[in-house]
């Protein structure tokens, strides 16, 4: 056993008397690519920002090089050489892509002047030994997602990091993306950088991590050789009990077609769109992020509306220009973004549920509380939603709960075509299963699904149909019998992406 | 990747980017499309002596609206700058009328001093109080003007109880330009190069643009917020000596109602309320417009009664057509 | 789902349809209850300043001094509640009264004067929501702007004159009293409107939405809200109520001039947050935002009794208003000061500052002295 350049010792740490880890010990060597493995709310996040010095642990010891120390802030541990990309992009919109990649550590002249020639140089050829352009004085507010991450990457290499943390990086990466990002992994992992890797996808793990360790609600469970174990245990660690199958999906007999979309085409977003939708169905939207797949559900739920085409409903065309007339017409929209756009996080479960149909509890205007309440009440137990109450305050729950209340809100408008945008996005194992199962209940009693996902195994593995979309326009369209991940990223990328993959 | 992302950037420069990236540019034009039509109607708008007027009447504002700036930078917004400006110009009044014999650079250290000890007030109760900005600098901008009629007893000093050296300071010339111009441009130049050339300056951009992320970049953003809030009381200090010394009185009344104007040069300057926008250029120019204007309706015999609603008229017009130019540019 | 899934899940009792339980005096630590006890402190300590507080004709008379205040307050609280702002409202009220003062000197019949004056409030009402709502400027740019807008064209109308001698019809709005009683029409008024503003705030679906747009506006929007509708319509409401505010102020004053109510805007949104709202939105209630005006008045008044200048009434006011956010933070605060390591920084720098705000009052008193001491 090599020496370790990063260990943690019985770390513990709590948030208003909640336990978030409870001595979870951790090791780290030089040159490898250690990864992180849990449900949401495991610990992971808390446990990088106690590495990083964001947060100070109650309990427990951090040593470097076997040195024991102690991070006040970022900046300790910045010093130390430990450099983190968190979940949340954490660039500065307004600020210039070269600027963004300084921040905090501008090159100076005469240690007073900011020497901005030295600034965009030093930019300059980072990207350029990480192999990509970007307009250095692009403001950071107008790249895509993508050019995000590397933005952010390029930050964490920039300080000569030996410990580099990364906090799902390829959760918003394309596939070929991805394969760009490993091949630089792999590339600091020889040059003797350790690295801490977070994902939610499993298949990542086995291919770039050497390590795995588990945490599960905040406690350590195990470390173990990548080579050495198997997707089955490691999901079984994680979740402290066996999973069943993963895509329940039961063939459900399919009825009239219940949305029709023809011709959609909103400028500069999406061009002829054009699909159906039956009763019983779900059809399936797979792409790359970027794709355009987001906002023709918004256009369609009339957040954006498009600028011609035609949306169809029962056979009758109809107009959608904002959310209230969708839901008017038997429309559910279960955003991509729960915090921003799902949910309103401040308020209690309740409210929650109940916003968009408050008609339906109301007598003219006036809020009947009872009828509410009740209402709140039996949705919530539908959907096993996991609270102490009803009216506990939504951004208290966890990430698979809160998507819970969202769908629990979305299904009370009682509607007869739900749009999901990435349903399971960083949510939990177990949640993520009993998701998949509600959708194949919904489509057999009579639903029309139209889901929006990246993930391919839940597309191919939740569909009947499956359409996708490169840059605006449909590229494929697939039966279930004949999908598969091969054809499905073909039609998703095309020309540029094979070369890169191969 | 390499492929896409550079197909991507691709940069397409168009009229409508040109003048949302340079904010300013749009203000010149306006400025000089005004100039015009204001000249054609009456001459006298161009000439020495008239410019020479606006620059006068805008630079303390200049002064106090860069301070503001900085402040809105982080997302704040200090209401108190005009109650400071009032209370620091009562207490350096009130030495001046007591030991006329101080010396000029002493009374403008003494502005500068009781300005920055007002301003940290604000910032104590804003990063260790946690009260929002807003709310934090309504309640100071009752509570200094309380502090004028306390402080004073309801008096005023008057001109000819203030010394000449005070009056010279703002009057005074060199090479034909009056000080105070000078000064507003000096500090002007010290704010640029403050927010262009220092880590510190660059940090409270960063802090406004994204506190969380600024956090992670290691920056202590609750220091950037004290020290802003400080800067703003400094700028205002000054400016309260410099209205002294122009109005050569000090009044409890003082700069009533001044802070909503310098949030008005530092919008139309292009800042964005909702922080990490903006620059010195732009309020700067912002502040001259603004000036311009009031001598022109002036000139062109708007009935005086008309100027404070073309005035506003004018900020409304202004953050429309940036919003507009920025849809446009968003579009493309 | 299935009826026996649901029964299963009662019987785990996953999760309950009750209020979390708060202690008896949890429910007191509400800031609606703090206000309360302060405004019987303020009562029994003004009884005891001075003889002339607890006189029903003086209470009578003060009361009505607040109503356009506490009528513009009105729909300030769900403009808040909404996470925006009207700076307005004052310049507004101004602009309103100046053309029904303007209308009346022409010689035009009062009421029809009046109506116009609401006519315009309401349009100014419309452009502000309408450059909110559907331009999507900033409500506090936008109302910065309109801030100056309305008051310009209030001195446009009337220039340095004074609209004068309403007939007594009119001035009943804001001098009249009841039924012979006491009780100031004006006040009635307010109670009226205030109690349909707080019902449409805390029980209806409108003020429901407005708590959602307050705390997530585009999660709202995505749930069906309609938010620039609603936005639109309440700064209209905002624009007739200070228009109204306008008129009444007129009638108590029985002139106008084009500066009346000038700073009034700031008075009301001091009142609405000294009442709990939060300034960012989704937080408060009318009930705490009247208290506060109930408060602000009784100080004010018992100030007044005392000869207190009434900028110095502000500066209590302001403090107070300081004081009413810091004091719910202050358990945080300790907390956080607790987690903060001793750090020979930290006491050098509150050392720092304790010596400066020293030498500043010792300053401060001794400049002033001399010349205090001449009266």
């Amino acid at each position: 056993m090599t020496k370790s350049i990063l260990k943690l010792k019985d770390i513990s740490k709590s948030f208003s008397g909640v336990e978030v880890l409870h001595r979870v010990s951790f090791d780290l060597q030089p040159g490898e690519v250690h990864a992180l493995l849990g449900e949401n709310g495991a610990g992971k996040s808390t446990l990088v920002k106690v590495i990083t010095g964001y947060h100070q642990p109650d309990h427990g010891d951090i040593y470097l090089d076997d040195a024991l120390v102690q991070f006040v802030d970022t900046r300790d541990s910045r010093q130390a050489g430990i450099a983190a990309i968190y979940q949340e992009l954490s660039l500065f919109p307004d600020l210039d892509v070269a600027e963004n990649i300084f921040v905090g550590r501008h090159p100076q002249s005469f240690g007073l002047k900011v020497d901005w020639r030295k600034l965009y140089d030093e930019a300059h050829e980072l990207l350029d030994s990480l192999g990509v352009t970007i307009d250095l004085k692009q403001k950071a507010r107008h790249l895509s997602i993508a050019q995000q991450q590397i933005v952010e990457i390029a930050r964490a290499f920039s300080i000569n990091a030996r410990i580099l943390i990364m906090d799902e990086p390829t959760s918003s990466l394309t596939l070929s993306e991805v394969a760009e990002l490993f091949a630089l992994v792999n590339n600091l992992r020889e040059n003797g950088t350790a690295i801490i890797f977070i994902s939610h996808r499993l298949e990542e793990l086995f291919e770039i991590a050497d390590r795995v360790t588990v945490l599960r609600d905040g406690n350590y469970i195990a470390t173990t050789k990548s080579k050495e174990t198997s997707r089955d245990d490691l999901l079984r660690k994680m979740v402290g009990r066996t999973i069943s199958s993963q895509y329940p999906k039961t063939e459900a007999p399919l009825g009239e077609v219940v949305l029709q979309v023809d011709q959609l085409t909103s400028e500069g977003l999406f061009t002829d769109i054009s699909f159906e939708v039956k009763s019983g169905e779900i059809l399936g939207m797979a792409g790359l992020v970027g794709a355009g797949r987001t906002n023709v559900a918004e256009s369609i739920f009339g957040i954006r509306p498009a600028t011609s085409g035609k949306i169809l409903i029962n056979g009758l065309e109809v107009s959608i220009n904002s959310p209230q007339q969708a839901i008017g017409l038997g429309l559910a929209y279960v955003p991509e973004d729960r915090q921003q756009h799902g949910l309103i996080p401040a308020m209690q479960i309740t409210p929650n549920i109940s916003l968009p149909k408050l008609d339906d509890f109301a007598k003219y205007t006036w809020i009947l509380n009872k009828k509410e309440k009740k209402f709140a009440y039996s949705a919530a137990l539908q959907m096993e939603v996991r609270a102490r109450s009803i009216w506990q305050l939504a951004k208290e729950l966890s990430g698979g709960n809160q998507q819970k209340v969202v769908l629990a809100k979305w299904l009370s408008t009682h509607p007869r075509i739900l749009i999901l945008d990435e349903p399971t996005r960083g949510i939990d194992v177990g949640t993520k299963a009993a998701v998949h199962k509600l959708m194949s209940d919904l489509a057999a009693d009579g639903l029309a699904i139209l889901m929006i996902s990246s993930e391919l195994p839940e597309v191919i593995g939740m569909s009947d149909r499956i359409i996708v979309m490169r840059e605006g326009f449909i590229t494929g369209h697939f039966m279930r019998s004949e999908a598969t991940q091969e054809n499905v990223i073909n039609a998703a990328t095309k020309d540029v992406r094979i070369e890169n993959l191969s | 990747m390499t492929t896409q992302i550079s197909r991507r950037t691709t940069p397409r420069i168009n009229v409508w980017d040109l003048l949302a990236r340079f904010r300013e540019v749009g203000i010149i034009v306006f400025i000089l499309l005004l100039g015009a039509v204001v000249t054609l109607r009456a001459p006298s708008f161009l000439t020495v002596n008239n410019f020479r007027d606006i620059l006068m009447n805008i630079s303390i504002l200049a002064i106090v609206a860069l301070g503001q700036t900085i402040v809105i930078l982080t997302k704040g917004i200090d209401l108190s700058v005009s109650s400071m400006i009032g209370l620091v110009a009562m207490m350096v009044g009130f030495v001046m009328r007591q030991y006329p014999e101080t010396p000029i650079f002493l009374i403008v250290l003494l502005g500068m001093a009781l300005g920055t000890i007002a301003g940290s007030f604000n910032s104590i109760i804003i990063t260790f109080g946690k009260v929002p900005p807003i709310i934090a600098t309504l309640g100071t901008l009752s509570v200094y003007r309380g502090l004028v009629f306390f402080y004073s007893g309801g008096t005023w000093v008057n001109s000819f109880e203030l010394p000449q050296s005070i009056k010279m300071l703002s009057k005074g010339r060199l090479f034909g330009v009056p000080n105070l111009i000078l000064i507003a441009l000096f500090i002007s130049i010290i704010v640029y190069l403050f927010l262009k050339f220092t880590r510190t300056g660059r940090n409270i951009y960063a802090v406004g643009s994204n506190v969380e992320a600024a956090e992670y970049a290691g920056i202590r953003p609750q220091r950037i917020i004290f020290l802003v809030y400080l800067i703003s009381g400094l700028l205002s200090g000054i400016g309260a000596v410099l209205w002294v010394s122009r109005f050569e009185s000090a009044q409890t009344n003082t700069a009533l109602g001044f802070e909503l104007q310098t949030v008005t040069a530092a919008v139309i300057g292009g800042v964005s309320i909702s922080g990490g926008v903006g620059t010195v250029t732009g309020v700067v120019l912002g502040a001259i417009l603004l000036g311009i204007i009031q001598n022109a309706l002036t000139l062109v015999r708007i009935s005086p009664f008309w100027q404070l609603a073309a005035q506003g008229l004018l900020i409304l017009i202004a953050v429309v057509l940036d919003k507009v130019i920025y849809t446009r540019v968003a579009r493309n | 789902m299935t009826v026996e899934t649901i029964n299963k899940n009662q019987q785990e009792n996953i999760i309950s349809d009750r209020q979390a339980r708060k202690s008896f005096f949890s429910i007191f630590l509400k800031w609606e209850w703090l206000l309360f006890v302060l405004i019987l402190l303020v009562i029994f300590i003004n009884t005891r300043l001075s003889p002339f507080f607890l006189n029903a004709i003086n209470l009578s008379r003060t009361s009505s001094d607040f109503m356009e205040i506490g009528l513009m307050m009105l729909p300030m609280v769900l403009i808040i509640v909404t996470g925006n702002i009207d700076l307005s409202v004052a310049s507004n009220m101004g602009m309103s009264a100046s053309l029904m003062g303007l209308m009346h000197n022409m010689g035009i019949n009062i009421w029809l004067a009046a109506l116009a004056g609401l006519t315009l409030g309401t349009l100014g009402g419309v452009l502000n929501g309408y450059l909110v709502a559907y331009v999507k400027l900033p409500s506090l740019v936008v109302t910065l702007g309109t801030f100056a807008f309305f008051r310009g064209i209030a001195f446009g109308f009337l220039g340095d004159q004074a609209a004068r001698n309403y007939p007594s019809q009119f001035t009943f709005i804001g001098q009249g009293r009841v039924f012979d009683t006491l009780i100031p029409f004006s006040v009635v008024l307010f109670i009226a409107l205030a109690l349909i503003f707080g019902l449409v705030l805390h029980r209806t679906i409108i003020g429901r939405q407005l708590y959602a747009i307050g705390n997530n506006e585009p999660a709202a929007k995505y749930s069906g809200v309609p938010v620039e509708k609603i936005k639109f319509i309440l700064f209209i409401v905002s624009g007739f109520i200070s228009a109204l505010a306008g008129l009444v102020l007129a009638a108590r004053f029985g002139s106008t001039r084009p500066d009346n109510g000038t700073g009034l805007e700031l008075a009301v949104i001091t009142a609405a947050v000294l009442g709990g709202l939060d300034i960012n939105g989704g937080k408060g209630s009318m009930y705490g935002a009247t208290l506060a005006l109930v408060l602000i008045g009784l100080l004010r008044f018992g100030m007044g009794l005392l000869n207190i200048q009434s900028q110095v009434q502000s500066m209590v006011i302001g403090l107070l208003l300081i004081v009413s956010i810091l004091v719910p933070h202050i358990g945080q605060q300790i907390r956080f000061l607790k987690q903060v390591k001793f750090r020979w920084q930290s006491i050098l720098m509150t050392v720092g500052l304790l010596v400066v705000f020293t030498a500043f009052f010792i300053f401060f008193f001794w400049s002033r002295a001399p010349i205090i001491a001449q009266f």
